[in-house]
């Protein structure tokens, strides 16, 4: 019915991407196997994972390995795995997927990169439950399993703003990983390699920060499903020189396209803000439906939520308490209200997309009026999707696809 | 049909593919109804929707080279291959119910799996819509389950219901447990028409869950369309006057088709008749 247009702008850098993330997880599973000197370390996608650095540590983060689940499609197979030994088809499904693979002694990882047959071998796991309890679960279950220490943040949770009695509190737990970090890598800590991997941190972080704005730029150069995969380096690899390199190739060709007004979506009319999590196995239907429909979802919290602009080396403990307890997740309501409204003005948002996820309450944000008040305040649509993360028999395919595209007529309607 | 009308490509037709049941209207550019049938969808949605329109098409005395424009609308739509357009059902739904009102409306339509309330503003602009979440637990298919565990036709539900003295209050969210539930309750003695009203009282407060009915209200679909009862019970519970649309089912499609004669192809097509008659 309408004539062919392009639904997905390539981006070239993709390769390199693609490249780094293939020598991360080889580099794991030679370690892992003892063909290389090093141990890995097990964190959660914002935990402490410049410090586990500081002691040498190559780290793994299962989140990543349960979005890769997910975007495979292949986490519903697991799920019940995980249900059948106590974990509830309710709680994160990142979580039962993820354990559910590894009950099962099989990894995604084998198809994309011959020769790794299992996850690498955790010699210690750190968590930072400032996103949820889930997290903990998650990891002690791991502990169990490997007989290896898991250690913690438990930060404060649900502030207006992080004050300084919050980084005193996170301070002190962050120090009181130090002495276990110790014992299990066999190193002293290094104040000036916390440093250094902080610095190089706040580069990615920033970097990171610099590409995702460039989605100001009318046409937007890229889209929130791409920032989906590019975001890999910020998440597995911060804290190390390779995602600084990238997002520094990343950032000229997409400045690049803003210079030439290219956009990602060839003819964007309606620009779209994205709450919450990916819905990781449709990330590509998605994408093309809302290109179909000469829309962009260019912005998102979940993407955004990789900036961490307080990290600072000259302050190491500090910034890393203040940076990685003020993300948005862990914020108050209003907070968070107010955050949206921000980047909805600055992105100059024409609607905004709820995702709420079942299995992921903490960052669902529609469950407690939110979108009624953004929409009265920023004079906006928004639309909630009901879906999950990973659990695709959460997903119902016709009812999504024709609440978007239900959504984008009333965006019409109101030209 | 006079010839001239014909040439001047006067009429269109709108097709709603329903999950339950598939509508064809077939209407001039006034939006004045000269055709339409509703049949049930089945497992093959195009013949279904072919069917339809040439039912649609008979009745109005036209064949399908007389239509200007063809818009599907519906879970189906993307199936109509014969449509040039399609359009979401809360958008035709929406469409439909402005024609006849021309008002701020809430518009709730029960359809056979999916329930919408959309609200729109005195223009007739969608300022918001809900549909059910993944649970089809309070739609027709609800109402067919239960006439079936229940062993009643579902033409025969809206009379029961009349008969009612006392509205059962059905406690489950889940269709299948309100099946357990509603057997439970026959074995402890109550009656089925009480329990048949309760039904319908479930299939309200699903409604009233999902948004705040406010200004005019106005009910469309094919679940009021064979139970005005369930409009009733809305008004009842939600203290406000609701009327039911004309022409309740096939909305949609009545919807879609006035969406035809908007289109832009259709702009096009008067345009190129246009320039040909200033030739």
């Amino acid at each position: 019915m309408s004539e062919q247009k392009l639904l997905r702008r390539p981006i070239a850098a993709a390769k390199q991407l693609n490249e780094m993330m293939r020598d991360y997880f080889y580099r794991m599973d030679r370690i892992s196997k003892g063909e290389e000197k090093g141990q890995v370390a097990w964190c959660t996608s914002t935990g402490p994972a410049e410090l586990l650095q500081a002691f040498g540590f190559v780290v793994h983060y299962p989140e990543n390995h349960g979005a890769i689940l997910g975007t495979r499609r292949v986490a519903q197979d697991y799920i019940p795995l995980a249900n059948s030994i106590g974990y509830s088809p309710d709680i994160c499904s990142y979580l039962t997927s993820d354990v559910g693979a590894y009950l099962k002694g099989e990894t995604p990882l084998s198809q994309a990169y011959p020769g790794i047959e299992r996850l690498p071998r955790p010699s210690v796991l750190a968590y930072n439950t400032q996103q949820c309890r889930d997290v903990r679960e998650w990891f002690e279950f791991y502990g169990r399993e490997f007989g290896v220490p898991v250690v913690g943040i438990n930060p404060p949770r649900g502030m207006e703003e992080v004050t300084s009695a919050h980084i005193g509190d996170v301070v002190q737990q962050i120090k009181d990983l130090i002495p276990t970090l110790e014992e299990v890598s066999g190193q002293k800590f290094d104040i000036d390699r916390f440093r250094e991997a902080m610095r190089l941190s706040r580069e990615c972080s920033e970097l990171w920060g610099y590409v995702l704005g460039l989605s100001k730029a009318q046409p937007s150069p890229w889209t929130f499903f791409d920032g989906c995969i590019h975001m890999g380096p910020a998440v597995c690899l911060r804290g190390g020189q390779e995602p600084v390199d990238y997002y520094e190739l990343l950032k000229q060709e997409l400045g690049q396209r803003v210079e030439d007004g290219i956009g990602a979506v060839e003819n964007e009319r309606f620009r779209i803000y994205w709450e919450g999590m990916p819905i990781w196995g449709k990330l590509r239907a998605l994408s093309e439906q809302f290109s179909e429909l000469d829309s962009c979802v260019l912005v998102s919290t979940y993407c955004n939520s990789w900036i961490f602009s307080a990290f600072d080396e000259s302050r190491p403990f500090e910034s890393m308490a203040q940076a990685y307890t003020e993300i948005f997740i862990n914020l108050s309501e209003p907070a968070k209200e107010a955050y949206i409204e921000k980047l909805a003005a600055d992105y100059k948002i024409d609607g905004i997309i709820f995702h709420d996820a079942k299995t992921c309450p903490n960052n669902s944000n529609s469950r407690y009026g939110m979108p009624q008040r953004l929409e009265e305040k920023l004079g906006i649509p928004t639309l909630t999707i009901d879906a999950d993360l990973n659990d695709l028999r959460m997903y119902s395919e016709e009812t999504t696809r024709t609440n978007i595209e239900a959504f984008v007529e009333q965006l019409e309607e109101s030209r | 049909m006079d010839e001239e009308s014909k040439l001047n490509g006067r009429y269109y037709g709108g097709v709603d593919c329903g999950t339950t049941t598939t509508k064809a209207v077939i209407i001039d550019s006034s939006g004045t109804i000269l055709g339409s049938d509703v049949r049930r969808s089945g497992a093959n949605l195009l013949e279904s929707a072919e069917e339809a329109l040439a039912e649609a098409l008979e009745q109005a005395g036209l064949e399908r080279k007389d239509l200007s424009l063809i818009v599907a609308t519906g879970f189906g739509r993307r199936s109509v291959s014969f449509a040039q357009e399609t359009k979401t059902e809360i958008s035709c739904h929406s469409r439909g119910c402005y024609h006849y009102y021309r008002d701020a409306l809430t518009i709730i339509d029960i359809g056979g799996q999916d329930n919408k309330v959309v609200k729109l503003d005195a223009s007739g602009r969608k300022t918001s819509f809900k549909m059910n979440r993944k649970c089809a637990a309070g739609t027709g298919a609800f109402l067919e389950e239960m006439a079936y565990k229940l062993n009643i036709p579902v033409s025969e539900l809206e009379g029961l219901a009349r008969k009612s003295t006392a509205g059962t209050e059905l406690g489950s969210f889940c269709t299948v447990f309100t099946a357990t539930e509603v057997l439970d309750r026959i074995r402890g003695g109550e009656r089925v028409e009480d329990i048949v009203r309760g039904l319908f009282i479930s299939v309200a407060k699903r409604i009233l869950e999902m948004e705040m009915l406010s200004g005019r209200v106005v009910m469309s679909g094919g679940v009021v369309a064979h139970n005005p009862i369930v409009a009733e019970i809305v008004s009842e519970r939600a203290g406000v006057e609701v009327e039911i649309a004309p022409h309740p089912q096939e909305m949609g499609a009545f919807g879609a088709a006035l969406f035809a004669v908007e289109s832009r192809s259709t702009e096009e097509i008067r345009e190129d008749t246009l320039s040909v008659s200033r030739r």
